[in-house]
């Protein structure tokens, strides 16, 4: 006997245990493109992140009876995803286990601005900015929202290091709420917030080095 | 009274800031700061634009071949 599931999933686990393909396909067109991105992410190629992505849809499937509810169906969708792309990942030797984070995660230093941009120990005003940013408010609309702005950003998100990537494109690209993103790579409040901290800092100082650029160059 | 914050501490608690997680007391510290420094208000507003542009990268598109083969983990589920 399936289990009884109640929430907001009720009535789509009901429709897919019925056998209803329509129900199925909604599923597979809401999700498959996220996750074929997180699964690229712990796989080589894109073909491995197929794959991978595929018997993803099949466990889904083959455990909708055990399917409980006590997540949401989208949480357990990705739980079953990401263990798959990290058992075909490490097989690939590429993953770095999410669970040995420590709290420095990847990269040693860590700071969010350049510590030479702020008045050093011994100085009057000591970690106040001596070098401000300047507002992107000036910057031509134009050129923020630009095809090669977004291209820069979407550069420096895949260089990355893996954790901090994850994060910020589950987070911020994909749309997920913290605790999604928690529960999907089983890392704490703290950790996720870290390595969310690291990768927006990163990529707002790329951002900040690239438009200051363009003004220089008229 | 708490120390005031510096601009360099304020970079790094503005994630914390945007996501909700500053106790109370430290959240006020950073108001107060903010509301005095062009500096930090500018970098908070590049951060809070940082993540618009971040969520624009999204691509909905699933490759057609690959999304044949997904549902057909359908067809062949039901018929096993």
């Amino acid at each position: 006997m399936p289990r009884k599931v109640r929430g907001p999933d009720a009535a789509l686990i009901a429709s897919l245990r019925a056998g209803d393909e329509s129900a199925f396909t909604s599923l597979v067109d809401m999700y498959s493109a996220a996750m074929l991105r997180l699964a690229r992410m712990y796989v080589r190629t894109q073909a491995a992140a197929e794959d991978v992505v595929q018997e993803a849809w099949l466990g889904v499937l083959k455990g909708l009876d055990r399917f409980e509810g006590r997540s949401s169906l989208k949480t357990w969708i990705f739980r079953i995803l990401t263990n798959l792309a990290k058992t075909r990942g490490e097989r690939e030797s590429r993953s770095v286990p999410f669970s040995s984070l420590g709290t420095d995660g990847e990269d040693g230093e860590g700071r969010a601005v350049d510590p030479d941009r702020f008045f050093p120990p011994g100085s009057e005003s000591v970690g106040a900015w001596a070098s401000p940013p300047t507002p992107w408010e000036d910057v031509p609309e134009e050129r923020l929202l630009s095809h090669e702005t977004q291209d820069f950003v979407a550069k420096t998100i895949e260089m990355l290091p893996e954790q901090q990537r994850t994060v910020i494109t589950l987070r911020d690209v994909e749309g997920w709420s913290s605790e999604e993103v928690r529960n999907v790579l089983d890392i704490t409040e703290t950790n996720q917030r870290v390595l969310l901290h690291r990768a927006r800092s990163k990529v707002r100082a790329a951002l900040e080095r690239y438009l200051d650029q363009g003004q220089t160059d008229g | 009274m708490a120390r005031p914050l510096s601009c360099q501490e304020i970079v790094e608690l503005v994630t914390d800031y945007i996501e909700g997680a500053l106790p109370r007391r430290d959240r006020k510290r950073f108001e107060e700061h903010i509301a005095g420094c062009d500096g930090c208000r500018t970098y908070l507003a590049q951060m809070r634009t940082t993540i618009i542009r971040v969520g624009r990268l999204t691509e909905e598109t699933i490759p057609p071949a690959a999304r044949d083969k997904f549902l057909e983990v359908f067809r062949d589920w039901r018929t096993a």
